[in-house]
């Protein structure tokens, strides 16, 4: 394992280990994605379309996943670990990717019991949408990771994060709707790829001189 | 190891370094004192590379991964054991033979016991000798510690003269701290902010 790929693991394993210690985010995040399918449920009426109803999926994933990145960051801003994180002789997007990775988990369970959910009040969910809300899932939780930290150390951070992030989620949910709903749903399922690659190299190359002065 | 020249730093309007001139050699041991809000913690952090000097050269010959850092918080996760945040810092800085030296460190400061509590649990002087456990957990060369006797009790703190007195031959200290004459034996230089 290469002495990157090593810190990442390390990095991510300690968020994991928090997450166990704690359970701040994960319950939090499973609530709330139950809670908003049930109001969905009850909020739109029974004929609705199938468009709809998977615009809905969407929009409780990313949310769902705001509330998890909103806390991403909370361990290292309340004890000022971050300095100890930036100190360490180990490339900085390590703290970046170790952090996505964590969040990925996360937001991987809280799907594992929304989109049975979905499929119990709503529709069946499609192969094409497993693998769009897959590929989602990275873009969302590495470009999250991202913003989360550079929310951190504002202020104003409960408000920075949302006004950050959804933006930048928009091609997100475009692709991710398209390819559950779309006849042939490869090109969004590519788009959403794209995303990720084009995002991820991004996070990588700038996450130094987010976490420096 | 550190050379300052006309070192300045502001926070939006207000200047909290203004034009420091000094230099560290290797093997020295430079004493900071000065009133709070002097600008004590500001030149160790700089001197760190956890802030950047709004003008001058700040130079410090040393990698990051052989700098010791001592600062206000302790910088351990609290809700991991004592043992676990050492592990995390002992792999994320390679260091050789991991367990054995954190086992030592946690002997030597007395907290072997306490190795498996949350840190959440441990007392404000116990956090400080995790946060030294820390610092000087991968030898470092460069040793930036401010105010390093905070929060410790008597045992605590002799413990700390004896460890900076053994690790004096073979480190370069940079020190901020209100009881300058704790170690007068050991500086060889000292900025005295007004």
């Amino acid at each position: 394992m290469t002495r990157f790929a090593a810190d990442v693991v390390t990095l991510a394993r300690k968020d994991l280990r928090l997450e166990l210690r704690a359970r701040d985010t994960l319950p939090a995040m499973l609530l709330f994605v139950v809670a908003t399918l049930v109001v969905f449920h009850f909020a739109i009426p029974n004929s609705s379309s199938r468009l709809a109803a998977n615009g809905l999926l969407w929009v409780a994933i990313l949310f769902t996943a705001l509330l998890g990145l909103g806390r991403a960051f909370v361990p290292e801003r309340e004890h000022g670990v971050l300095d100890g994180l930036v100190l360490a002789p180990c490339d900085r997007s390590a703290i970046w990717l170790g952090k996505g990775l964590a969040a990925l988990a996360f937001l991987a369970l809280a799907e594992a019991v929304a989109l049975p959910a979905f499929a119990l009040f709503f529709w069946g969910v499609g192969g094409a949408t497993l693998a769009g809300v897959a590929l989602a899932d990275v873009g969302i939780c590495l470009v999250g990771s991202f913003v989360a930290a550079m929310s951190v150390a504002s202020r104003a951070r409960e408000l920075l994060l949302p006004l950050l992030f959804l933006p930048l989620a928009v091609p997100i949910v475009i692709g991710g709707v398209g390819a559950s709903v779309a006849s042939g749903p490869g090109r969004y399922l590519a788009f959403l790829g794209l995303y990720d690659v084009v995002f991820a190299i991004l996070c990588w190359a700038s996450f130094e001189y987010v976490v420096t002065e | 190891m550190i050379t300052a020249r006309a070192l300045t730093k502001r926070y939006g309007t207000k200047r909290v370094l203004r034009g420091l001139d000094f230099e560290l050699e290797p093997g020295g041991f430079l004493v900071v004192t000065g009133p709070n809000g002097s600008g004590k913690t500001t030149l160790l952090r700089l001197c760190a590379g956890l802030a950047a000097p709004t003008s001058g050269t700040l130079d410090v010959s040393v990698d990051r991964g052989r700098l010791g850092f001592v600062g206000h918080e302790p910088l351990v996760y609290r809700e991991l054991t004592a043992l676990e945040n050492l592990d995390l810092y002992g792999r994320l800085y390679r260091v050789p033979e991991r367990r054995e030296r954190i086992g030592m460190l946690l002997e030597r400061f007395r907290l072997w016991d306490a190795r498996s509590e949350r840190v959440a649990t441990l007392s404000r002087g116990m956090l400080q000798r995790l946060a030294l456990c820390r610092a000087f957990l991968h030898e470092p060369d460069l040793y930036v510690l401010d105010e390093p006797f905070s929060g410790l009790d008597d045992a605590g703190a002799e413990l700390l003269d004896r460890e900076l007195a053994e690790r004096r031959a073979n480190g370069t200290f940079l020190v901020a701290t209100h009881d300058p004459a704790r170690l007068e034996r050991l500086a060889t230089a000292r900025i005295a902010f007004a």
